[in-house]
């Protein structure tokens, strides 16, 4: 199919994953917020700038995460109606566009705020494009494990947008959204197994086996439910924060359980656990965010 | 260059003109930003300077 001169802007924005993204923007958000409740302090414009440098360097990596799997695109009913595989975006065009706003964010991300948050998301756009979509994506069911370290660190970026640092605190955020992506991956793979045996993508269902896959996600979800607990532990965040951890955890392990115990070949408790997934990270973030905004400007 | 054209149907060079029209407005904002970024980072150090 050939729909190249048929390209609309609208082709080239969906090669940045604008719903990555919108998670990338919020997830960076709560980090910047934290960082300047904690004493950092940035111009409100050049935060803005820097959360846009962030966003748009998520969506770099995604143009070249579609670039890189435009084969797998291709088969896989989620992804086969991407601008590739649909033939409006030819591949040398996405690695164009996505290498130069590569480039454009991490300068811009310098320019912006500092060096280090600079390089870090340097680094974020590499993790993705290199070592997650080149080297791990289609050699190991461990895939997303490792390579879920990409979508961990744009709080961390933020964070040290706004204070030049990368502290604890920044990293147990990194470790909630790291250890998140196990299990919503894998609950998604659950139910998409077929999808991504066609591709020869070997995520841990269709390599280790269903029984295996949802043990993983239970053990994965009982340790991400205790790392959302540690900001409370380190006073990141505040009782507020703890309820609201604590109740979305349990919400977490209750369906990661029913996961477990569904009988083989079942979809509709990994359907619920992928889809109250997204809803736990929002919450937990939101929670850390108004606990922020309420330090900031709640007091006065 | 207009043998080229001549190859485009009527809605594939509408499709490019809008091509054309996004690439002008994405070259502006970043030109915007950057020099946004410059004023304000100024001000700031001067601010930050005399205080």
């Amino acid at each position: 199919m050939n729909n190249k001169s048929a390209a609309e802007p609208g082709h080239y924005f969906a090669l940045l994953k604008p719903r990555v993204m919108s998670l990338v923007i919020f997830t960076a958000f709560v980090g910047m917020m934290a960082a300047v409740a904690g004493g950092s302090s940035l111009h409100p414009g050049l935060a803005a700038i820097s959360i846009l440098a962030i966003a748009v360097g998520a969506g770099a990596s995604g143009a070249l995460n579609m670039w890189w799997d435009a084969d797998i695109d291709a088969v896989m009913a989620r992804t086969a109606l991407r601008p590739i595989p649909t033939g409006f975006i030819h591949k040398s065009e996405a690695a164009g566009f996505g290498l130069l706003l590569s480039g454009l964010s991490v300068a811009l991300l310098g320019l912006a705020s500092n060096y280090v948050a600079a390089a870090l998301l340097a680094f974020t756009i590499f993790f993705y494009v290199v070592i997650y979509s080149m080297w791990l994506k289609r050699s190991t069911p461990q895939n997303i494990v490792i390579g879920g370290a990409a979508g961990a660190l744009p709080p961390v970026v933020a964070w040290a947008a706004a204070s030049g640092t990368a502290p604890l605190n920044a990293w147990i955020l990194f470790a909630i959204i790291f250890l998140w992506t196990p299990p919503h991956f894998w609950a998604l793979a659950l139910y998409r197994e077929g999808d991504y045996a066609r591709a020869g993508v070997p995520m841990m269902p269709n390599v280790a086996g269903e029984e295996s896959t949802k043990r993983q996600i239970l053990i994965y979800s009982i340790v991400l439910v205790l790392a959302g607990l540690a900001p409370f532990a380190t006073g990141l965040g505040g009782p507020f924060y703890l309820a609201v951890s604590s109740a979305f955890g349990a919400g977490f392990i209750m369906l990661a359980w029913r996961v477990f115990t569904a009988p083989p070949r079942s979809k509709d408790a990994a359907k619920s656990l992928f889809a109250f997934s997204i809803i736990y990270l929002f919450a937990v973030f939101a929670a850390l965010l108004a606990e922020d905004l309420w330090t900031l400007y709640g007091r006065s | 260059m207009a043998a080229a054209d001549d190859n485009l149907s009527p809605e594939a060079k509408k499709s490019r003109n809008r091509r054309s029209i996004a690439i002008a407005l994405g070259l502006g904002a970043f030109i915007l930003i950057v020099y946004l970024t410059t004023i304000i980072r100024i001000s700031v150090n001067v601010g930050g300077a005399g205080s």
